[in-house]
């Protein structure tokens, strides 16, 4: 009998078992879902804008909710079950996810959504993008994007421009279905062309007046909509209010008679507040994301929601 | 330069500002008596100019030949992510056993992050401290191979548990806790040259799982030492994640760690470990509130010149987040000494951590040891953590 060294036996064994457990893992790799792209997005607003676009033909999921702090998402292991079987990933791009999703790409073995790979959309590329820093910035400004202000999807044309260029994109990467997501792109045109009218109609009258923002996230929705910002809750981006700064807001707001201040749903809403006691003023929690509210499950829902709201608060404090 | 190509730069200086100017330029205003053709008008113009865009992207390499490279700004550009964490740490109160200095610059480390090229990403950590330079980390990660697998290789901290894969200024504490200090090689941990390959499992439900395998040298401060060629050491970790509710989440984890001691190619040391964390973070709320309860437990088994060495340990951990500035912490400390099992070390600490912003804190802990031998310890540790430059986000 030919007796092998016990551990040139137990080498053997682990072999057979390393080759089998690679066997099975290569066998559970994910294939594409009934032959739909598998989309995942950073942001509900972006996956609003997939689903206009890829319709039926995708299968889109998104990352953060729009009711939390897109700066500040955590990296859950979870997400990479998702992260793992995409065809194509869509960031918001700017920074505005460095926080989080780096690690989650790196972590998701997929090579098809790694930066640069034909499946990662950026899609800042397609959009205006305002408030890039023409000198030296540092973190004495707070905590700022230094390539642009990432909040750009508040600008309905620049929902219209990522629309666009993800028709493109699942074109490339599903060219049978081209002419159906080209189709969708066209109906998701004419509804926000109709839609951005009645915004239009409604804001009308407002346009011009000041407001105040809790943070940077409103850049593109003030410039569409003739808003003014003359001054923002937070001292500098990402840096909680201080005493000083609550202090000097609240005599700015009395000095250029600002009513109104808007918030975003996942900040504190104890200091706005006690500006608008101090100044008169009212607070609107306004949704900077779809999904925000049961209100705005869709990127024309989302502006619906916001103008019917700012409308409303205008109309008060006249 | 001949007055001709002085003539064309001068005019393409001026002409570009306001051919990218019109690229970015809103659309006229809506004449009043006709939105809807203005509306339409807008829609035709961002196709041409998205068009356009494309155009220029697919046409760039056919363009006349630029005059000049492009400024000394630009090559920047392919520079890595260059970031340095200080961590400055003050004590007072006594402790005999393991003393530290009032004050110290207990690491400054140096971090250098970049993707290397389409198919592998670079993270090399360099720890500048009082007793010299090391390097923690430099390893590459392939994240374009097949079958979902990722693979490290370089130098790097082991998958063992939670707090040997988590560098200094990443840390709940001032310290390490004493689990870490009795077995698993204190401040530095299993830290060594290797590679690691792991991958997401299949799993019931929504679960994640994820397997980890890493081979090293075998040289670990006093925990592992190789002294032949192959006195390779093994570490594996198996995490298993769920989340309950879109704002709880509960994670397993397994870990072992094999390698030979110092006492020679005949004798090893293995590590078991178990770590437990339950996180809750109200999504509406993430800046402001947070709660984390995490526990590790280690068992250690250590071959001796005759028999072997048994040695248990843990520890346990709450932190809660207040406000946006403000955390509440602390900690519990048991476990034994690895040569020496009947040696037994006990401890508690109590924190506070003040966040000026998401790139400094000062931390405050209170900490009680009363090691073997009933000799006790009562400190209180000052940190300072501060964060330069884009450091890369930590792993979850």
């Amino acid at each position: 009998m030919n007796i092998l060294p016990i551990g040139h036996r137990l080498g053997h064994r682990w072999l057979s078992l390393s080759a089998a457990l690679l066997v099975v893992l290569f066998v559970s790799h994910p294939l594409r879902a009934a032959g739909k792209l598998n989309v995942v997005t950073a942001t509900q607003d972006l996956a609003s804008l997939a689903t206009e676009v890829g319709g039926d033909r995708v299968s889109v999921i998104s990352i953060a909710r729009g009711y939390q702090d897109p700066h500040f998402v955590e990296a859950k292991p979870s997400f990479l079950l998702n992260l793992r079987k995409a065809d194509l990933l869509v960031v918001v791009g700017l920074q505005l996810e460095i926080g989080w999703l780096p690690p989650l790409i790196t972590q998701s073995g997929n090579p098809r959504i790694q930066p640069a790979a034909p499946g990662y959309f950026d899609a800042s590329q397609f959009a205006e993008i305002l408030e890039i820093p023409t000198s030296q910035v540092s973190r004495a400004m707070g905590d700022v994007h230094p390539l642009g202000n990432p909040h750009y999807w508040l600008d309905p044309q620049n929902g219209l421009r990522v629309a666009v260029g993800l028709a493109q994109k699942l074109s490339q990467m599903d060219p049978g279905d081209a002419a159906y997501f080209n189709q969708r792109l066209e109906d998701f045109r004419k509804r926000l062309t109709v839609a951005e009218r009645r915004w239009d109609e409604q804001m009308k009258p407002y346009r011009g007046r000041k407001v105040v923002t809790y943070h940077q996230s409103w850049p593109n929705f003030v410039k569409r909509f003739g808003l003014q910002v003359v001054e923002y809750v937070e001292p500098r981006p990402g840096i909680p209010p201080s005493p000083a700064h609550v202090v000097e807001l609240i005599a700015l707001m009395k000095r250029q008679n600002v009513k109104l201040i808007l918030v975003e749903p996942y900040f504190d809403l104890k200091t706005p507040q006690s500006v608008a006691r101090e100044t008169g003023a009212q607070v609107v929690v306004l949704m900077p994301s779809v999904g925000g509210d049961k209100d705005t499950g869709d990127y024309i829902k989302l502006f619906d929601y916001d103008i019917n709201l700012l409308v409303k608060a205008f109309q008060q404090i006249r | 330069m001949p007055p001709i190509i002085m003539r064309a730069f001068l005019l393409s200086l001026i002409l570009a500002p306001i051919s990218a100017g019109s690229m970015r330029a809103q659309s006229p205003p809506a004449p009043a008596e006709d939105p809807q053709k203005a509306q339409e008008e807008r829609i035709r113009k961002l196709e041409e100019e998205v068009q356009a865009l494309k155009a220029a992207q697919a046409n760039a390499k056919s363009e006349p030949a630029q005059l000049g490279g492009a400024g000394g700004s630009a090559a920047k550009a392919m520079n890595p992510d260059i970031s340095l964490n200080g961590d400055f740490l003050g004590a007072v109160g006594h402790n005999d056993v393991r003393p530290v200095p009032s004050m110290e610059m207990h690491e400054a480390e140096l971090g250098i992050q970049s993707v290397i090229d389409p198919y592998a990403r670079g993270d090399a950590f360099i720890s500048f401290g009082e007793t010299g330079v090391s390097v923690e980390e430099a390893y590459v990660t392939l994240t374009a191979l097949p079958g979902e697998f990722v693979a490290k290789i370089g130098k790097m901290r082991a998958d063992f548990g939670k707090v040997n894969t988590t560098h200094n200024h990443a840390l709940a504490w001032t310290d390490r806790p004493l689990v870490t200090e009795n077995l698993v090689n204190g401040e530095d941990g299993i830290d060594d040259m290797g590679v690691s390959l792991s991958r997401i499992l299949p799993a019931p439900g929504d679960m994640f799982l994820e397997a980890t395998a890493q081979v090293f040298r075998g040289d670990s401060g006093d925990l592992f030492k190789s002294s032949q060629k192959n006195d390779l050491s093994y570490v594996g970790h198996l995490r298993g994640y769920e989340d309950l509710t879109e704002n709880t989440n509960i994670e397993l984890g397994y870990s072992y760690a094999q390698g030979h001691n110092e006492l020679g190619h005949d004798y090893l040391t293995r590590l078991n470990g178990i770590d437990l964390s339950l996180r809750w973070k109200p999504l509406r709320r993430s800046i402001y509130n947070s709660f984390l309860w995490r526990s590790e437990f280690v068992w250690s088994r250590r071959d001796l010149l005759v028999g072997q060495a048994r040695a248990f340990g843990l520890y346990s951990s709450l932190e809660y987040r207040l406000d946006q500035r403000w955390t509440i912490g602390g900690r519990f400390d048991w476990s034994e000494r690895a040569p020496l099992a009947s040696q037994l070390d006990r401890g508690g600490s109590a924190l506070l951590t003040y966040w000026m912003s998401e790139f400094s804190q000062v931390r405050g802990q209170y900490r009680f040891t009363r090691y073997d031998g009933g000799q006790d310890a009562s400190e209180v540790r000052l940190q300072l953590i501060f964060v330069m430059g884009a450091h890369g986000a930590h792993p979850f």
